[in-house]
Parts: C-alpha cells; sequence; structure tokens
C-alpha cells in the first residue's frame, strides 16, 4: 500500500517578515522584501524565539530555522508541540546551500588577528551545516533520522524530496523538512559578484529581458510533513499534500546550467510521473526563476520541453523575485509559497517583471497576481530548483 | 599586563564573563551549581579563555572536570595563578 505525504504544518523566516502567511500575504500583493540590492530578514529578532544563551549556540541560518520550525511545529501539533508520534519515527532535514557561514568568517577573523587560542570552542557547532537540523531536533525532540542536505540552491527540494521519501519508505511517521540560509557576509557576497552571478543592478527581475543576476537573500522555511493516514486518524489539519518528487544531475558544468535544460526538464517529468500526474495536470509552475540569464533561458526551456503545450496555459512566476534568492533555504520557502498559492487559487506575480525577451514567452505573472484556474476541485503545482553543481530538483504539490 | 589575581577580581571576572554566556545575573552566587545554571563544559571553554585573556592563566578541560559550583572554578583560578 502507497504511504502518502501530507503537509500539516509551515513555517518561515524571510526578507517579507516573520511568518509564512506574511510571505504570501506580501507576495500575492506584489510586495518586495529588497533593500538595497539584499534580501535580508531585517524583522527577524533572535531574541524573540531564542535566550540569550540559545541565541550565542546558533549561527544566524540556525536561529532562523529554529523560528520557522516552532511555527511549522506549533501549527501541526500545538503551541506545546507535543509529538504526536514516537520520537523515533519523527525525522528532521533541514537543507543549506553552505552552512553557518557567518560564524566561519567571524572566527577566522579572529584566529588572523588573534591567534588559534581566540577562536571559539563553539566554532565548530556554530558553522557545521548540519546545526539547524541538530537544533530543531533537540528543541523538539525529533529523534528520528536527522542530517542535512547540501545541494547548493536546490537543497531546500532535495531536503523535502528526501523527507517525504523517509515517510513512504515508512522509515518514519513525520518529518520536520526544510531549508535555511544565511550567508550575506563579506566572503559570500564578494565571491558570488566576482563570479557576476549576482545583479549588479541590485534588481531581481526573473524572466525579464533586462535581468542581470540574482540578489542574495537570506531566510528559512520549515515544513511538517506527515504520513497521510496518520495525521487524519489523529484529526489533523490537511494543508496540502506533497505528490511527486523528481531530481537529476547535469553532469555539465560546475555553475552553469544546461543551455537546454534537458537535465532540469527530466527532473520535472520525473516528478510529475512520481506523483501519477501528466504534463497537462499541472496548473502552476513555481519557478527556480533566480533572475540570471542563464538559469530563467534553460529553466524556461525545460519547462517548455517538461510541460510540452500546457506550459503556456498555466501562469509561472518567481519567489525571488520577491525576496531574492535565499539559495538552500529557497526551495522550502518557495514550497510553502506554492503551497499557499494553490490553497488561496492565486498565482503571485514576478514582480518586476516588465520586458520580455525572444523565447522567454510563458506567462509569468506580470504586474498582479492572477487566479489558478481549474475548476473547483485541488490544483496541481510543481515547485522547482536547481543548484550550482547542476543539481535539479522539483516537487509536486497538490492542495 | 594581566589583571592582578585576587579573589574579587576574579570573581567579578567569573560572573561577568558567565552573563556575557548567557546566565542570569541574579542567580549568580558562588555557591550556585553549574548544573543548575546549565553552565557545560563548552560554556567552561568559553569561560577559559576569557580567563586566559584576563589574567594569563590557562585552564585545561581537565583542570574543570570534576568544578560543580561558580565558586570552585573561582578558587581554581587563584589556586592556579598562585
Amino acid at each position: 500500500m502507497t504511504r502518502r505525504v501530507v503537509i500539516t504544518g509551515v513555517g518561515a523566516v524571510t526578507p517579507l517578515g516573520v511568518g509564512a502567511q506574511t510571505l504570501i500575504d506580501r507576495w500575492s500583493a506584489g510586495e518586495s522584501g529588497i533593500e538595497d540590492g539584499f534580501g535580508r530578514c531585517l524583522d527577524f529578532e533572535p531574541l524573540d524565539f531564542l535566550s540569550k544563551k540559545e541565541a550565542r549556540r546558533a549561527d544566524r541560518f540556525t536561529q532562523m530555522a529554529i523560528a520557522a520550525g516552532n511555527e511549522a511545529i506549533a501549527q501541526a501539533w500545538g503551541e506545546d508541540g507535543e509529538l504526536p508520534y514516537d520520537p523515533y519515527r519523527v525525522g528532521c532535514v533541514i537543507a543549506t546551500g553552505i552552512g553557518g557561514l557567518v560564524s566561519l568568517e567571524r572566527e577566522q577573523e579572529k584566529l588572523i588577528t588573534s591567534g588559534p587560542k581566540a577562536v571559539s570552542p563553539l566554532a565548530v557547532p556554530l558553522m557545521m551545516a548540519n546545526a539547524a537540523t541538530a537544533a530543531v531536533s533537540m528543541r523538539h525532540g525529533l529523534q528520528g533520522e536527522c542530517y542535512a542536505v547540501a545541494s547548493a540552491c536546490a537543497a531546500g527540494t532535495n531536503g523535502l524530496g528526501d523527507a517525504a521519501r523517509m515517510i513512504r519508505a515508512g522509515a518514519a511517521d513525520a518529518v520536520v523538512a526544510g531549508g535555511a540560509e544565511a550567508c550575506i557576509t563579506g566572503v559570500a557576497t564578494a565571491a558570488f559578484a566576482s563570479m557576476e552571478a549576482t545583479s549588479a543592478s541590485g534588481i531581481s527581475r526573473p524572466f525579464d529581458a533586462r535581468r542581470d543576476g540574482f540578489v542574495m537573500g537570506e531566510g528559512s522555511g520549515v515544513l511538517v510533513l506527515e504520513e497521510q493516514q496518520a495525521a487524519e486518524a489523529r484529526g489533523a489539519e490537511i494543508l496540502g499534500e506533497l505528490i511527486g518528487y523528481g531530481a537529476t544531475g547535469d553532469a555539465h558544468h560546475l555553475t552553469a546550467p544546461q543551455p537546454e535544460g534537458e537535465a532540469a526538464a527530466k527532473a520535472i517529468s520525473l516528478a510529475i510521473a512520481d506523483a501519477g500526474k501528466s504534463a497537462v495536470d499541472v496548473d502552476y509552475v513555481n519557478a527556480h526563476g533566480t533572475s540570471t540569464p542563464l538559469n530563467d533561458a534553460a529553466e524556461t526551456k525545460a519547462i517548455k520541453a517538461a510541460l510540452g503545450e500546457r506550459a503556456s496555459d498555466i501562469p509561472v512566476s518567481s519567489t525571488k523575485s520577491s525576496i531574492g534568492h535565499l539559495l538552500g533555504a529557497a526551495g522550502a520557502v518557495e514550497a510553502i509559497a506554492t503551497l499557499e498559492a494553490l490553497r488561496r487559487r492565486e498565482a503571485p506575480p514576478t514582480v518586476n517583471w516588465e520586458e520580455a525577451e525572444e523565447g522567454l514567452d510563458l506567462d509569468y505573472v506580470p504586474g498582479h497576481s492572477k487566479p489558478i484556474e481549474n475548476g473547483d476541485g485541488p490544483l496541481v503545482a510543481i515547485s522547482n530548483s536547481f543548484g550550482f553543481g547542476g543539481h535539479n530538483a522539483v516537487l509536486v504539490l497538490e492542495a | 599586563m594581566p589583571t592582578q589575581v585576587s579573589p574579587e577580581n576574579v570573581e567579578k571576572t567569573i560572573f561577568d564573563g558567565l552573563v556575557e554566556l548567557g546566565t542570569e545575573r541574579d542567580q549568580l552566587a558562588r555557591d550556585a551549581s553549574l548544573e543548575d545554571l546549565d553552565v557545560d563544559s563548552l560554556d567552561l571553554v568559553e569561560l577559559a579563555q576569557i580567563v586566559e585573556d584576563e589574567y594569563g592563566v590557562e585552564l585545561k578541560g581537565d583542570d574543570v572536570k570534576d568544578v560543580k559550583t561558580v565558586g570552585e572554578v573561582i578558587d581554581l583560578v587563584v589556586a592556579k595563578a598562585s
């Protein structure tokens, strides 16, 4: 018998503010959380969620994951967060692109200026990529399979895919899964700028002819995934279902996507097939849509290749137009945005999209949100994530 | 120049250090147990860094492994310095 995966809680910390509903409310209204060329979480105050001691023991990416995790778990399992399952049957997978870079750079500075004895004993547990997973699992007593996923900008989506497979395989009854990233630091901003990946104009305008790179963002998204029958048995409110996952590798280039997006298209097709659906069943695409010249061109080709004629009939929009690129957290935050878009039956806009480019001719939802149309039944969406290294990951959600 | 080691100076350093590490100041006392204050091995290593910066006294993990109260930490630093 097939075990199905439902979503019962969501939480987010993004440049649009704290909270999953804040994210979707503001993005749907066409607002932007980008200021001065960065998508910073200016509203996030760690001490609202953590004691002083806990905050000292968590890098910024971990702090954000804890806040997002609290929100998701409170929605799924109540404010007291008592687990409805055997703790060994509840896993935790928090993805990240880099990990605790803020901490790493601070300790490196101490090493250079004051020598090895000045380096904090907390340095390793702060900067390790699995620090957010460790913190969330400790905070909520999650004792099942716990680890981090690292696949650059695809990590959040790969992490949710792994978590869903864990439940489907019978290895867990629930998994707290998502992504977290906070690397708007000296080294990372310089490095992305040096490779001309980030926008010189500081404007995120995916799929627009004038796009000139991505805008760095930070934040976290966390979801509670549960096995459907167990969730229904306990009377949980089901927000939606994660019905499919597909992932591939380009095996092409360290940073550039395949120009024709073949492996990305394959990931989309695999995800749709995994969901038991066809291209015609897809009602909305939450694009990776980074605002880089290469991604948005290749992704458009991939969407067309995978969805065929359906591609030109449905809205395709990019959350990154509103919050920038949250790197390893992007897939998780965008899965939440996708889910909420389906629940509201409304595709939020690709903010800043104005000028079409030849070949980039999908409905990118310029200007304002628009209805996602397909009768009155549940709607289906795909959420794409593609990472440096050629990692492609796609989720199919239904709500 | 390192600060002069005296029980009073060291107490102030340790109290201030523990507050910096996240302990509430009103919970601090010489007889307060480290366990009750939620001060663990990682805190003690950070505290040792503060002590070494201030007094040039080096505390190793072995030195503090049996220490149970704030007062014992203070006494240990004073003893190591003399």
